[in-house]
């Protein structure tokens, strides 16, 4: 198998892959602004999927005690402490939670430069990792904007979110998803998922929080947007995400053309060494 | 509450602490653990002395205009005590506190709130204080008596200036301003506000008192009986409501029927006169009704007229037999055996130390839950012995342990604070041994049966009697949840049919039903529980939604939706209103008014019962139909809520001489020492208030969380959440260990210092707070 | 610029992974430098008559390329699974590309280090005067073996260079900031790398008469390496927020002014006074200590700049902010489907 992906700018991911007759492109998008932190998707993804437990300790990072996305936490709940009151925000102090998980790229890191086809894309245009494939090469694991993908200890296999590919295709909803109490997490269509988003940062502006904005729903950023995208309420690197990611195969060109004059360089040096004298 | 702010809810959150739920709310006001009272009755003075109070509604559906007894003292008058109290007994006599022309009303069975207090807290009169006699009392209904209950209350709560507030609370006067504002400008004929608490309140020695103080302030806003009002106790366990109608007290029968007392209850006829005087108004007049229909449910057709149905089966209540006094009884070895059922006293309860004492003190004890919890094995790997006070060795309970089924494993309702009762299915098989607790009791009951099925002796006659009928299925022969619902439901006895409505229910014996209140859950042999109807096929109440009691009533009072004339305050807050045309009640939610009784109706001077109430009168479960703004009875600490310092305060209190609520319930015990509270000397050893709350990863004791590992890792540790101005005076440091000391034992706990907890300014000083918990410790 | 103050990180944690990869990785690097670079030299060798480097190249390059594979195959989480790389060629992978390559590299190297053992049988007496087998002289002796030796030392030459270079797209190729910032300059610095190792390592095993092309070539890739290095380094530094610093921080930094100093005294060395064995020898020796640290230095380099979040907001948020051009922006319009 070749991958067809190409490595920026908008596009409908599952067709661009050779999937015939795609379902439309699903996702998430998590507002972040009525999360209430309850970590009901952390137990609900590692319940529906059989993650296994991962740590038992206090971390000390407010109530975030699993610390990251990682091999044996796809869904990630971040608390952020905010002494200062920020505009738009009552009472001197603000307390920020966000549910992460894997952003399944138009133009994925990750898929980019599995060697293995481990990692493939499905109808659904999302990014799964077949855990029968994987040969724990580890490349994807930097090759993510996001710090998402990641090798489980003991295992050897890399392992992330797969948006819940066997719910999909039993016509479910991803687990987090149904088990958010408050719509945090809403699953569908991008391009409904879009729409929302975008109605209600602008609800957000004109109840008075400036700070609202979405993140990684542009398809002309650095990813080709997000399938999972979110609506944030500060910065985006104050949750622990890149502020502006582009996928590294976005310039892959750039460098093997970079190579290839290195390794001209290098046959020409080289000969050239034998030109002159032997000894 | 997301759903509310996306409905345009403005959401304010009252809470010592930040937390998750401030974080999401437009407004946190921080105040002082301990001040809620000082707090509303803050906002009540602010309703009262800018006449921002709902006039209509408050005439005419509250007791604001009764006048009250000349002979009544205020805590304002005696520096923080109501008259009638004596220091001998610590309790008040309540004659003084009664509605003018009725002090002398002879209610033996009141007596002084000590007796009250000492055996059955409050519920003697069952879930709605004592009846009234049948007089009506005199009223103002223009408010300008000064004995009405209006001036009463506007006298009581002039001391709670802003100012006030402020000193006792720590809530700054702006911030505070805010609260009142927001609060009143959404109440009223176009808005209404509703009041949600918990346990912040709940757990306090002033608790009930501060429910009241916000009842008060609901009542005066309009805010009863009306949609998006309301006082919403946010209950704990998952059918915690249901556990309390169905009840699991000792002083309650089933439907808020109290306890027979052994002194006071002798036999059927005084058992129902104490329920309903003589000439009592509104729904209680038909206790007998519901007794008997109780009795009939569980005596069957040894229930007889010529028996008095077998009331004198029922076992009396003779004092305190509640949790804690059971566990100063264990202690003492008085109480030989105990069953725990979904509970995790060793953890969970108040003084664990007590609680694993007493129950190292039994000749056995049967746990019954989901996981081998330390209420099965504080004798082996309790803290007590590591210490030596418990030894395994000698212990001498013999602990039973069998495994329970949990809410997934069998079916049956939960009842929610909302009065939903909603069947569960079951969903997958118990494992191994495990099994319901209704199949525990059941075969526990039918085995006690055969057991004693040859016995003569009196005493075994209440077994014998008991029908104990109930289908069972299945590999371990469970019974048949829907078979005792019916039960519940009652039915006619002669027919067999289901009954509709607790209207139905009859005193002689031609009905049975195990709760008169949950009545009509199985109508017309329906599971009205179990209806699922999506909420885009019915109307915005859900009335298809699982089943309310009474009677599919999703807003208790409901009548109050509408003025006294039956037209709707508002047409944007249009619930339930009278049809002229029709000649009935009707509206978007099951009325709370007979259907046909119309709004002019007026009582003949010696109707009783239903008829007995007006139809102009919403509250129709109290005797004389009124929103009770003055509480002449059913409370033992006073008419009307007033700031205490909550008991092992290190705080004096700012308002009166009187430090505590001085009839609080106390237990000076040598095992059970309290920190001490000013005046009391020494006040100044336990410095520091540290409260407790939960954390949404772990459940209570933690029985169902602390053992599964994708709960345990989210939050795996005892913390203490400290101010940095806290840790500051301590030395304490983020993520190092702490003590933490109280008269009755010491914890360690690390340490997370975070700017959630802020100081707050009160009288005299800063108050540095901090609070804990994870993984359900309790105060050790 | 974007002053660090400004940025306020979760809890100080790491926003991109850095690499499972261990010490076999960089290793890796080095020996795969040395197998195409040992490789290119022996085709050099061999085009212009220099016995003793060409079959000096192909046995380095051999045993450096088996060296590799045992390598690459231990970092594998599941190592069993090594050939699940053949599962696919994939462009938008320098790791399967680099695979193919490797799969295109060892058997020619292989090959090479053949054909190479049997004109030794057909030119030079077996040892302690055994008697040979009359096949091995005449397959030896065919223009058959020539022809498919040269044409596998073209292979293993070319295929070589790929080996020695696509390991760096591999690095660069990825969110670690310090690698992806050094998109454009690192081939050239392991390229320069490779060289250098490669030329030195034959100058320690080899008398020096032979050997002016390799010392030439160490010197060439010596100067190739520590220039672009130097390139990369400023470039960085212009920017926004200086990424490189982690060259000058912690075990990065001391692996880099390690290799620093044995590249530049093992180029000087081998450049002024490589016509001596002993010299050569030591030159040489130093050049490949240099190469080896130089490896290790952008390895580590690359985990620390992983490590700090810093350096994977401060470019970003410059960049958000239009404070410098976003490096090799695509040009408008969707690029070409591979
Ligand atoms: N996830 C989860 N859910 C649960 C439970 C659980 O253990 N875990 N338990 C269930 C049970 S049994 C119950 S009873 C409910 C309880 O539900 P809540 O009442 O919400 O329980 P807590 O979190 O203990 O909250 C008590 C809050 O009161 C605050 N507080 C303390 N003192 C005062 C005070 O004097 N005044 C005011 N205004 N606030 C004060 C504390 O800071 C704390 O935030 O939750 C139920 N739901
Ligand atoms: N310090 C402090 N102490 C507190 C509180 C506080 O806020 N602070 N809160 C108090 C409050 S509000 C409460 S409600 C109590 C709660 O305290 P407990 O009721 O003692 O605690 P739980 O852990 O809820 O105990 C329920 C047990 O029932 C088991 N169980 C679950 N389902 C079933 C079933 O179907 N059958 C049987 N037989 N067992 C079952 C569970 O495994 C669990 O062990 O804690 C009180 N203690
Ligand atoms: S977020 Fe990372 S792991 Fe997820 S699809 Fe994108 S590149 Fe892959
Ligand atoms: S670790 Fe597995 S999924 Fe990741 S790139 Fe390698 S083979 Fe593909
Ligand atoms: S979509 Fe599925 S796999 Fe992904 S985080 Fe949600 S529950 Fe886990
Ligand atoms: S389940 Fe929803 S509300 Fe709860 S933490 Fe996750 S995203 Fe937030
Ligand atoms: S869904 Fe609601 S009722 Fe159920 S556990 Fe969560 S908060 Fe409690
Ligand atoms: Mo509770």
């Amino acid at each position: 198998m070749v991958s067809r992906t190409s490595f920026s700018g908008p596009l409908d991911p599952a067709p661009d892959a050779g999937w015939v007759d795609a379902p439309p492109h699903v996702g998430f998008f998590t507002d972040t602004s009525i999360c209430i932190g309850c970590k009901a998707c952390e137990v609900a993804c590692k319940e529906w999927n059989g993650v296994p437990d991962d740590r038992f300790g206090l971390l000390g990072m407010s109530y975030d005690n699993t610390g990251s996305l990682n091999a044996n936490a796809w869904r990630h709940v971040a608390f952020i402490e905010q002494p200062a009151a920020p505009e738009g925000s009552d009472g001197g102090f603000r307390w920020l939670m966000s549910s992460d998980v894997c952003k399944h790229c138009t133009h994925a890191g990750c898929l980019d430069v599995c060697p293995t086809g481990a990692l493939f894309r499905t109808e659904f245009g999302t990014v799964v990792v077949q855990a029968d494939v994987c040969n724990g090469c580890g490349y994807c694991i930097p090759a993510c904007p996001y710090g998402v993908i990641d090798q489980r200890k003991g295992d050897g296999r890399v392992w992330k979110c797969t948006l819940c590919y066997d719910r999909l295709r039993g016509g479910l909803e991803p687990a987090c998803a149904k088990a958010c109490p408050t719509d945090s997490i809403q699953f569908g269509p991008l391009e409904q998922l879009r729409a929302r988003a975008a109605d209600r940062v602008e609800a957000l502006h004109a109840s008075g929080v400036a700070g609202a904005r979405l993140y990684g729903a542009d398809e002309h950023d650095g990813v080709g947007g997000d399938g999972a995208f979110f609506l944030l309420l500060d910065d985006p690197q104050i949750y622990g995400l890149p502020p502006d990611p582009v996928v590294p195969t976005k310039h892959l060109g750039k460098m093997w053309r970079a190579a290839a004059v290195a390794a001209a360089t290098m046959l020409v040096g080289t000969l050239a060494s034998f030109l002159g004298k032997r000894r | 509450m997301v759903e509310a702010k996306n409905r345009g809810a403005t959401v304010i959150h009252v809470d010592p602490r930040f937390t998750r739920t401030s974080a999401l709310a437009d407004l946190h006001v921080p105040l002082r653990a301990g001040s809620d009272i000082a707090f509303l009755g803050g906002i009540i003075n602010h309703v009262l002395s800018n006449d921002l109070a709902f006039l209509d509604y408050v005439v005419a559906f509250t007791n604001a205009a009764t006048l009250v007894s000349d002979e009544f003292r205020d805590t304002e008058d005696l520096d923080g005590l109501f008259s009638g109290f004596d220091p001998q007994t610590r309790s008040y006599d309540t004659r003084t506190w009664q509605y003018a022309g009725m002090e002398q009303t002879p209610e033996e069975t009141r007596g002084s709130s000590e007796q009250a207090r000492e055996h059955a807290a409050g519920h003697e009169f069952g879930g709605h204080g004592a009846p009234l006699g049948g007089e009506v009392p005199p009223s103002d209904p223009t408010l300008q008596h000064p004995r009405c209950v209006y001036q009463i209350l506007k006298r009581h709560f002039a001391r709670y200036t802003p100012e006030v507030v402020e000193q006792v609370c720590g809530v700054p006067r702006e911030l505070f301003a805010r609260v009142c504002d927001a609060w009143t400008r959404n109440s009223g004929h176009d808005r209404t506000t509703a009041l949600v608490y918990s346990v912040g309140w709940t757990q306090h020695t002033t608790g009930v008192q501060t429910i009241r103080a916000g009842a008060i302030l609901q009542l005066l806003l309009g805010n009863m009986g009306r949609p998006g009002g309301g006082v919403m106790a946010l209950r704990g366990h998952a059918s915690i409501q249901g556990s309390t109608d169905i009840p699991t007290l000792y002083d309650l029968l089933p439907g808020y029927l109290p306890m027979p007392h052994a002194a006071t209850h002798p036999g059927l006829p005084e058992y129902v006169d104490s329920l309903t005087g003589s000439r009592t108004k509104g729904f209680w007049a038909n206790a007998r009704a519901y007794t008997v229909s109780l009795l009939k449910a569980y005596f069957g057709d040894a229930a007889r007229p010529d028996n008095d149905f077998c009331f004198d089966h029922l076992p009396r209540i003779s004092g305190d037999h509640g949790t804690y006094q059971q566990v100063l009884s264990m202690i003492d070895g008085r109480i030989k055996g105990y069953f725990l059922l979904g509970q995790n006293p060793a953890v969970g309860s108040a003084h664990g130390k007590a609680q694993r004492l007493g129950m190292a003190n039994l000749d056995w004890l049967v746990v019954r839950d989901l996981t081998l919890i330390e209420s099965a094995t504080f004798w082996k790997d309790g803290p007590e012995v590591a210490t030596g006070e418990i030894s395994p060795e000698t212990c001498r309970t013999e602990v039973f342990f069998l495994p329970a089924a949990s809410h997934v494993e069998k079916e049956g309702t939960f009842t929610q604070t909302q009065r939903l009762l909603q069947w569960r299915e079951k969903a997958v098989d118990p494992p191994g041994e495990a099994t319901s607790d209704l199949w525990f009791f059941y075969h526990l009951g039918r085995r006690l049966k055969e057991k004693l099925a040859a016995s003569a002796d009196p005493r075994d006659t209440p077994v014998a009697d008991l029908t104990w009928d109930y289908p069972t299925h299945g590999r371990h022969a469970e019974p048949d949840a829907h078979a005792v619902l019916k039960e519940i439901n009652g039915y006619d006895v002669t027919s067999g049919r289901l009954l509709s409505t607790f209207t139905q229910m009859r005193g002689d014996g031609t009905t049975s039903g195990g709760c008169w209140i949950y009545t009509g859950v199985y109508a017309d042999g329906v599971n009205q529980a179990a209806r699922r109807t999506p909420a885009g096929e019915q109307g915005p109440t859900a009335l298809e939604w699982g089943w309310a009691w009474p009677a599919n009533r999703r807003i208790l009072y409901n009548r109050a939706s509408a003025d006294p004339a039956g037209r709707p305050w508002s047409e944007r807050k249009a619930y339930v209103w009278w049809d002229e045309t029709r000649g009935e009640w009707t509206g978007a939610d099951i009325p709370d008014v007979e259907k046909t009784k119309p709004p002019s109706y007026r009582p003949p001077a010696d109707a009783t019962g239903p008829a007995g109430l007006s139809g102009a009168d919403p509250f129709i479960m109290q005797s004389d139909g009124k929103g009770w703004l003055y509480a002449p009875h059913g409370l033992l600490d006073g008419p009307l809520p007033t700031h205490y310092e909550p008991a092992e305060s290190p705080v004096r209190n700012p308002l009166y001489t009187q430090q505590a609520n001085p009839v609080r319930q106390v237990y000076p015990r040598v095992e059970n020492p309290a920190n001490p509270s000013p005046p009391e000397g020494g006040s100044d050893v336990f410095p520091y208030v540290f409260t407790t709350s939960r954390l949404t990863e772990h459940h209570t004791a933690g029985g169902m969380s602390r053992y599964v590992p994708y709960l345990a890792e989210l939050q795996p540790e005892l913390f203490i959440e400290v101010s940095p101005a806290l840790a500051r005076e301590r030395g304490l440091a983020h993520l190092e260990w702490a003590h933490l000391v109280t008269a009755r034992a010491a914890v360690e706990a690390r340490v997370v210092v975070t700017d959630r907890l802020a100081p707050l300014r009160v009288e005299g000083g800063w108050c540095t707070r901090s609070a804990s918990r994870t993984t359900g410790a309790t105060e050790a | 610029m974007v002053e660090r103050a400004e940025f306020t990180s979760y809890y100080g944690r790491p926003i991109v992974k850095k690499p499972v990869w261990k010490w076999p990785v960089p290793a890796y690097f080095f020996t795969g430098g040395l197998a195409g670079g040992s490789s290119l030299l022996g085709f050099g060798g061999a085009v212009t008559g220099n016995w003793r480097l060409a079959r000096h190249g192909r046995r380095a390059g051999f045993v450096a390329i088996l060296a590799s594979t045992a390598f690459l195959i231990e970092d594998l989480g599941r190592p069993e699974r090594f050939l699940n790389m053949m599962r696919v060629f994939k462009p938008s992978s320098p790791m399967s590309m680099g695979s193919w390559t490797l799969m295109l590299y060892g058997p020619t190297a292989g090959l090479a280090v053949v054909t190479d053992i049997l004109h030794g049988a057909a030119h030079f007496p077996a040892r302690g005067g055994a008697k040979r087998r009359p096949w091995v002289h005449a397959l030896a002796r065919s223009r058959l073996l020539d022809r498919v030796s040269f044409l596998g030392e073209i292979a293993a030459g070319l295929s070589g260079i790929g080996v020695a270079s696509y390991t760096a797209v591999l690095v660069t190729d990825t969110s670690v900031p310090v690698w992806y910032a050094a998109r454009r300059e690192l081939p050239f610095v392991f390229v320069g790398s490779s060289m250098a190792a490669s030329g030195g390592l034959a100058a320690v095993v080899n008398p020096a008469a032979d050997c002016a092309p390799a010392r030439r070539m160490a010197v060439l890739g010596s100067a190739l390496e520590l220039v672009a290095s130097d390139v990369s380094r400023r470039r960085m530094r212009a920017g926004p927020v200086d990424v490189g610093e982690v060259y000058e921080q912690g075990r990065a930094g001391r692996l880099e002014r390690l290799s620093q100093a044995l590249t530049v005294a093992g180029a000087v060395l081998t450049g002024v006074a490589g016509r001596r064995r002993g010299a050569a020898a030591v030159g040489g020796a130093l050049l490949v200590g240099g190469s080896l640290a130089k490896r290790f230095a952008v390895y580590e380099a690359g985990m620390q700049s992983a490590e700090d979040p810093t350096y994977t907001v401060g470019p970003q948020q410059a960049r958000a902010a239009g404070l410098s051009e976003p490096p090799g922006r695509a040009r408008g319009g969707r690029p070409a489907r591979r």
